[in-house]
């Protein structure tokens, strides 16, 4: 069957091959490393607010404690390396799965609380969260974990001499992100949760289970934002609380969705392609210095919230 | 014919109100019952309780002989009863098309599946032309229509319609009561709540009053305007000879 629907989603695909591609051939010519690690850290928070719109764009939970999920990841693949010897291609499929786990626990209490008492319980859970690894010995504490390195290979997932390993590592997390979105949003689970998050009333009379669906929409967000969490910490070679589980993590994957379009396959896209060279830019030409990279943010948001209340995206002309 | 619904007893309070109090009446399969009574009656809690939004406090509701009372609206319209709300809801962000297959989803868990039954109410409701405008966009009228497409797609046996005819311009109540005829003409049967008699009492097999919570009397549409109790209810005593 043809409709617009199917035509829409047909087109998504073509879009998404084309930038695929682009994103492929994108580090080719570049030799500058801080441009190509630029680039990484950008397509790996595409990935990230890709997994958190999951949760918070089509199901509408607001989730403001995802840095748990992103630190677990880092922690979870960092320690099965480090202390058993797992490679993390394998350990970060651990990572995604404790992660999730971590998720839904987190998930059956709060996703009794609605709207934004939902989202101030999971800044309270992510905040629980940091300081417990701090305070934990067995985790490193404050002193963190360093990743040693065990030889330049796919297996130990480190290299020293070309950062393309990581760019393809990095796209293809994002594409897959990419591509679950968009199963996702074709199918049962997709209409449940815009249903629910338009009115909840409405959704139950058709059948929708809403508390299942929030769940399994839980569980999906955190695997992949566990397993983004693992490729960081593989990539930076070194991870502590601060620099994977503090609450400017969870802010910095919720704000591309939410600057591009919550709910949006491109928003998450968009968003982290203006939000992270920009974070990243301040950082280096600022220091970070006085939080003007959080001015930046903010600046950003109340000018989206007030000119372009449905995100970026819908600047294309796209639906929603 | 067989009974479809049954509602033994129902009572439901809120704080000191009570909005229900004991009602029983059958529903007959294939019937159009016309629910009536005064603004705060109890029609839409009672609706509230037989699509399982509120459990009542007392008594119980049998679809086909299965208690359905108090199990919640997802058991409810997975066992078969759909309804519309006296003030629209629709869902806002997605077009008609994609509302409706929320409703289908009930029956079908494929996607591809769900897609050719929305197809098929969206025909049948007259909004095939509408399909892919969002929701937000459609008229009063057209929004009443997508309420019960929506409803429609999840296969009922029983549909609950509340008001859907109120604020309509008589052409448009027209319509309206065709595609209520078309619905129940597919074997469903109907409850509807509605006020203007007019509209309301040549399309109803049969009548349930309501009036403070409590049956009234119930019967054929055409007795049902001569009673004086029911004037009484509805104007006031001094109306009633
Ligand atoms: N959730 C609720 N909480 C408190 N009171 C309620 C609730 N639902 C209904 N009521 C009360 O129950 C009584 C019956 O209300 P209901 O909405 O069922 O009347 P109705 O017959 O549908 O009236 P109308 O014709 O105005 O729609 C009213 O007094 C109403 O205030
Ligand atoms: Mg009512």
């Amino acid at each position: 069957m043809t409709n617009a629907i199917t035509r829409r989603r047909r087109l998504e695909l073509v879009v998404g091959a084309v930038v695929l591609a682009i994103l492929a051939v994108l580090p080719l010519p570049i030799r500058d490393v801080y441009t190509q690690n630029l680039i990484i850290l950008t397509i790996l928070y595409a990935g990230l607010a890709q997994a958190w719109n999951i949760l918070g764009g089509y199901c509408g939970q607001i989730s403001l404690g995802h840095g748990l999920y992103f630190g677990i990841g880092a922690y979870v693949s960092t320690m099965l390396f480090v202390d058993a010897g797992i490679s993390p291609l394998l350990g970060m499929f651990a990572a995604g799965a404790i992660a999730s786990l971590v998720a839904l626990l987190v998930g059956w209490p709060c996703f009794r609380l609605s709207g934004h008492y939902y989202a101030i319980a999971t800044v309270v859970v992510g905040e629980i969260g940091h300081l417990l690894f701090l305070n934990w010995d067995f985790v490193g504490a404050a002193t963190g974990l360093y990743v040693p390195f065990h030889g330049q290979s796919w297996m130990n997932l480190q290299f020293r001499t070309s950062k393309l390993p990581f760019h393809y590592l990095a796209l293809v997390f994002a594409a897959a992100t990419w591509i679950v979105a968009w199963v996702l949003e074709g199918s049962r689970w997709g209409y449940s949760w815009r249903a629910m998050r338009d009115d909840v009333i409405a959704a139950r009379s058709l059948a929708v289970r809403v508390f299942p669906s929030k769940m399994a929409a839980s569980a999906i967000s955190g695997f992949f934002t566990g397993l983004g969490g693992a490729i960081f910490a593989q990539y930076v070679g070194y991870i502590d609380p601060d620099s994977v589980m503090a609450a400017n993590i969870s802010i910095l994957i919720a704000l591309p969705a939410v600057l591009g379009g919550v709910g949006t396959l491109w928003g998450p896209l968009i968003g982290a392609a203006i939000l992270i060279p920009t974070s990243e830019l301040t950082r280096s030409y600022l220091g970070g210095a006085g939080g003007v990279d959080l001015m930046i943010y903010g600046a950003l948001i109340v000018g989206v919230a007030l000119l372009r209340p449905a995100g970026l995206v819908s600047l294309l002309g796209a639906r929603r | 014919m067989s009974v479809l619904l049954e509602v033994k007893d129902v009572s439901k309070s809120f704080g000191g109100v009570a909005a229900n109090v004991d009602i029983s009446f059958d529903v007959t399969e294939g019937e159009i019952l016309g629910l009536i009574g005064p603004n705060g009656a109890g029609k839409t809690s009672l609706f509230n309780a037989i699509s399982g939004d509120v459990t009542p406090d007392k008594g119980e509701i049998r679809l086909s002989g299965v208690r359905v009372s108090g199990t919640g609206p997802v058991a409810c319209a997975r066992a078969g009863i759909a309804r519309t709300f006296q003030v629209v809801r629709s869902f806002d962000s997605m077009t008609v098309r994609e509302n409706v297959m929320v409703g289908a989803f009930c029956r079908h868990t494929r996607a591809a599946t769900a897609m050719a039954e929305a197809e098929r109410v969206l025909d049948f409701a007259g909004l095939a032309a509408q399909a892919d405008r969002p929701a937000h966009s459609l008229t009063p009228p057209e929004k009443r229509r997508l309420e019960i497409a929506r409803a429609l797609a999840t296969e009922p046996k029983l549909l609950l319609l509340d008001e859907m005819l109120t604020g309509l311009t008589p052409t448009e109540a027209g319509a309206g009561v065709q595609l209520i005829r078309d619905v129940r003409a597919q074997g469903i049967t109907i409850i509807m709540v509605e006020h203007v008699m007019e509209i309301l009492l040549p399309l109803i097999d049969r009548a349930v009053v309501l009036n403070l919570g409590r049956v009234l009397t119930s019967g054929l549409p055409g007795d049902l305007v001569q009673d004086p109790a029911v004037i009484s209810a509805y104007l006031g005593d001094r109306y009633a000879q």
